[in-house]
């Protein structure tokens, strides 16, 4: 048990050092793929790079490590600078102590699942050692330590390769779609177990995804990435509920677009009349975004309709389980706009009937149109 | 923004230089792909020389002749080699007779035996004094050549015949494995439209194989043009027995180069087909949806037609040569013994050694340089070096004695300039040249092999080695070679044996008084001394069956549709 605490505080003194990466850009040919990006994970947080394929981030996550010669910038881990863009020597992967896993875990296949975890420890380190051959039983893998990786499913690769980073007690833990490769039935739990360990630990730890539920789950902190720059960054519900682009709002899923202008302080809208979003200018080609799930129905009470409420026209109701997913017809007098929404539950009116919507005036997500 | 433009202008500047410029790892395999590329780049310059006089000599004697008699042959080697081994293919994947487990690994065998020696095997079994010609004379009473006819062994139709026996394997093992791979869906759906057994061969699984069959007649093709024990032997007189003629008989080293840039047409269009198909293969997989094959079931005269057909090409190219050669090789034991075999059979092994050794090396080197380093310039290199597999043995010949007698003479200048002492020609005669020879031709083998291998280790094992704090050496050591040993190991084997059956390069190449097996069995054998040297040939067939029993093991076990144990979840 000593030993083990005697590890833990081996990690724990790492947890001093964050990662800063200080306005770096860099291009593969004349392909510029990171432009002038800045990120800063400090000790013991958690930061997740968001965005589609191609946005640069995974670059930054390599460049973090030492896999990519870093071209204009600067990175420290801790207090010391690891690269510098000026044309000074890099400190190679090997000698920054910072642990990556990959989207596709890169397991030696040739070593057992022990000989793997123990690649980056010195031999005489028995402390790692042991650290790492009981949390492999912690994490219910001790009889597969003598296994050869491809004998193991996907869950319990992943949770090798992330032992495997871990055991060198990094300084930053960098994690490339950690949870990509996996059954979409095991990832919620490998998600939770993965998330645990890491906050036990408090390393700091930049994580990159596509997923945006995957982020806001692990992360203290959300950078969205678009094209190789930030274009928003904050606490994950704020990405979510204040989106400052019809991209970011966009990365969550599929959304009904409306056309819509502002009157005064009045935002109109096939939906109706709704008080204007703060800093919202008049005068600007503007379009409405709601998210399906924004779209708050409910039967048509006998006796008319209430006056906040627009009428819907149900064209279909398939049931998921654990919600219902609708597609309704917006009767705007000129053939009609398709909003999907999506509700919690059962809720299956009638094909053909009517139905009533309220959005609450915090979904009201009001952006210029593109291009405008 | 600004920032970001101005990031994006001075970097395209950069790139630019470093894209003319290629690192240290492109440097490297540049280099040595261009080392390996130069009796090829030698070839194509004096193909490129006008030589006007030569021509008009040329042009008014052999030319066409040669271009006519080298068409017909491998028109009719691709004709029978596309028959047996498509047919043979077909029948061992889809149809189920007695034998067939034995003849889909049997069926590989005849790629063990060089086609020459074939050839002085059939010769030395069909000629007026052979075994069978004699027997035939015995039961009918007949007394000379007068009494019947019996075709002439040493002819073009022998040629195509012998050839197409040894090399059809090619094709039976693409074929097999495009059969293999079909999906068994689009067979079923053509059996649910109403098409019989024979009509899905014809109109699905034919079409659908189409590319890989075309890929393994170009191959054959191209170890045709590369043959000349047999061509010579018979007296075909196609490109490679002209070019050997013109050089080594005449003395004419000038019109063998000329003669050589024609023979590099065909194979360029060769080349280029086996390129177009290989990439044409990439299509053909619409449902990825594979498990046991149907099988028709083959009874009475049916069955019995698919074993004659099976059987043939195995009897015929591996079982008839083997027996003879065995049956020689214990009656003239000690006089093959006496004759040197020793020492030309160890001659043989450091030769074709130091030649597997100096080829993974070489494409170790390159498949590294590619991995490590970046840039166009490079890949064009190393893609322009491996095409010696497809270069023939004689046009490779003249590719290595010409800058090596270059060098040779510079030297030799410089020295007696500086030195006041002649060295003489110091590399070209010696087993050097023999030895660049080898390695221009069989790099690809190497080279590909090594690639494949490393294509296993993925860049995010790197990386992660490399996080783990590993040094580049020691990923390399720890990573690396445990993972890719055995792709180097095969590799070796596969350029050694071939180096062991090489005929045409050794013969031109090698010095005054040197004998390899190959050469040593094609002497006799010219001598019409044959069944003396039958040990010589029994040894380069024994060792020509490594890799085709290695083969023959490793495609039965990745046959799809039957479980992987070792596959992952």
């Amino acid at each position: 048990m000593t030993e083990q605490k005697a590890a833990r505080q081996s990690v724990a003194e790492a947890r001093a050092d964050g990662l800063h990466m200080i306005n770096v850009s860099h291009a593969f040919g004349t392909h510029q793929v990171v432009k002038g990006v800045s990120v800063f994970v400090e000790p013991g947080e958690l930061v997740c790079l968001l965005g589609p394929s191609g946005c640069g981030k995974t670059t930054l996550l390599r460049l973090a490590a030492g896999l990519e010669d870093l071209q204009v910038g600067r990175i420290t881990i801790g207090d010391e600078v690891v690269a510098d863009g000026q044309g000074k020597p890099q400190l190679p992967p090997e000698k920054r102590n910072v642990g990556l896993m990959f989207q596709d875990f890169a397991l030696f296949p040739h070593l057992t699942v022990f000989e793997n975890i123990v690649f980056g420890l010195n031999d005489r380190d028995t402390a790692r050692r042991d650290w790492a051959r009981e949390t492999l039983s912690t994490m219910g893998l001790a009889e597969y330590a003598d296994a050869f990786p491809h004998v193991l499913s996907g869950g319990q690769q992943q949770r090798v390769a992330l032992l495997r980073a871990l055991a060198p007690a990094p300084r930053v833990l960098l994690l490339d779609e950690p949870f990509s490769g996996l059954d979409v039935n095991r990832r919620a739990q490998i998600r939770q177990d993965t998330f645990q360990i890491l906050t036990d630990l408090g390393i700091a730890t930049l994580m990159v995804t596509h997923d945006p539920e995957e982020a806001m789950f692990m992360a203290d902190r959300i950078l969205v990435m678009q094209d190789g720059r930030i274009v928003q960054s904050g606490q994950p519900v704020d990405i979510y509920f204040h989106p400052e682009t019809a991209f970011v709002a966009e990365l969550f899923g599929p959304v009904n677009r409306l056309e819509c202008r502002i009157e005064g302080d009045a935002l109109i809208s096939p939906l109706g009349r709704h008080p204007a979003p703060e800093g919202v200018a008049a005068g600007v080609p503007m379009e409405l975004l709601i998210r399906p799930e924004a779209l708050n129905l409910a039967p048509l009470p006998t006796g008319g309709t209430p006056g906040d409420a627009c009428l819907l026209t149900v064209l279909s109701a398939r049931s998921l389980g654990r919600s219902t997913h609708l597609a309704l017809r917006l009767d705007d007098g000129a053939g009609g706009t398709v909003l999907n929404a999506r509700m919690p539950g059962v809720f299956q009116p009638e094909i053909g009937t009517q139905v009533t919507a309220r959005v609450a005036p915090e979904n009201l997500l009001v952006f210029p149109v593109d291009g405008a | 923004m600004r920032h970001a433009a101005a990031v994006s202008g001075r970097f395209s500047v950069r790139q630019l230089i470093a894209r003319l410029t290629p690192d240290r790892w492109g440097a490297a395999t540049l280099a040595v792909a261009l080392f390996v590329a130069t009796p090829l780049i030698a070839v194509a310059s004096i193909a490129l020389t006008p030589a006007p006089d030569i021509w008009r000599h040329l042009y008014d004697t052999v030319l066409f002749g040669y271009i006519e008699r080298t068409l017909i042959l491998i028109a009719g080697l691709g004709l029978g080699t596309f028959i047996l081994g498509t047919g043979t293919a077909w029948l061992v994947t889809m149809c189920r007779f007695p034998g067939r487990g034995l003849f889909n690994w049997a069926l590989v065998l005849p790629l063990a035996v060089p086609t020459y020696i074939l050839a002085f095997v059939f010769t030395d079994q069909l000629e007026y004094a052979g075994n069978l010609q004699v027997a035939l004379r015995e039961i009918f009473g007949w007394r000379d050549r007068q009494d019947y006819w019996f075709p002439e062994i040493r002819s073009m139709g022998g040629a195509i015949t012998v050839m197409t026996l040894v090399l059809y394997p090619y094709v039976y093992l693409l074929a097999r494995a495009a059969f293999l791979e079909q999906s068994v869906c689009v067979l079923e759906v053509s059996r649910t439209l109403g098409k019989s057994a024979w009509q899905c061969f014809w109109q699905v699984a034919l079409p659908l194989a189409r590319p890989a069959i075309v890929v393994g007649m170009t191959l054959a093709m191209m170890e045709a043009l590369n043959d000349f024990g047999t061509v010579d032997f018979f007296g075909v007189k196609t490109f490679t027995a002209g070019i050997y003629d013109v050089w080594l008989n005449m003395d004419n080293i000038s019109g063998a180069a000329q003669l050589a840039s024609v023979l590099m047409i065909f194979v360029v269009v060769l080349v280029v087909l086996e390129r177009m198909a290989r990439r044409g293969q990439r299509y053909h997989h619409t449902s990825t949806k594979v498990q046991a094959l149907p099988s028709y079931q083959l009874r009475g005269w049916r069955a019995g037609l698919a074993i004659a057909f099976c059987a043939l090409p195995i009897l015929l190219g591996f079982v008839l040569p083997a027996s003879v050669l065995t049956s020689y090789a214990v009656v003239f034991f000690e006089v093959t013994l006496n004759a040197n075999y020793l020492t030309i059979t160890l001659n043989s092994i450091l030769l074709s050694a130091s030649a597997a050794v100096a080829a993974v090396a070489i494409g170790l080197i390159l498949a590294y340089g590619l991995r490590m380093g970046e840039g166009p310039l490079p890949r064009a290199a190393v893609r322009f070096a491996s095409i010696g597999y497809a270069v023939p043995g004689a046009v490779l010949a003249i590719g290595v004695i010409v800058p090596m007698a270059a060098l040779d003479n510079t030297i030799d200048h410089f020295s007696e300039r500086v030195f006041g002492i002649s060295t003489g020609l110091l590399l070209s005669g010696t087993v050097v040249a023999i030895l660049y020879g080898y390695l221009t031709r069989f790099l690809a083998l190497s080279f590909g092999t090594v690639e494949a291998g490393l294509g296993k280790v993925s860049r995010n094992m790197d990386g992660a080695a490399r996080t783990l704090g590993a040094s580049p050496l020691r990923a390399m050591s720890r990573i690396h070679f445990p993972l890719i040993r055995t792709s180097l190991l095969t590799a070796g084997l596969l350029v050694f044996v071939d180096c062991m059956k090489e005929l045409p390069i050794t013969i031109i190449l090698r010095p005054f008084g040197y004998d390899t097996l190959a050469t040593f069995v094609f002497q006799y054998a010219s001598d019409e001394l044959f069944e003396e040297s039958a040990l010589g040939a029994l040894t380069i067939v024994a060792a020509g069956l490594i890799p085709v029993v290695i083969l023959a093991l490793t495609s039965l076990r990745t046959r799809p549709g039957h479980a992987n144990p070792g596959g992952r979840a």
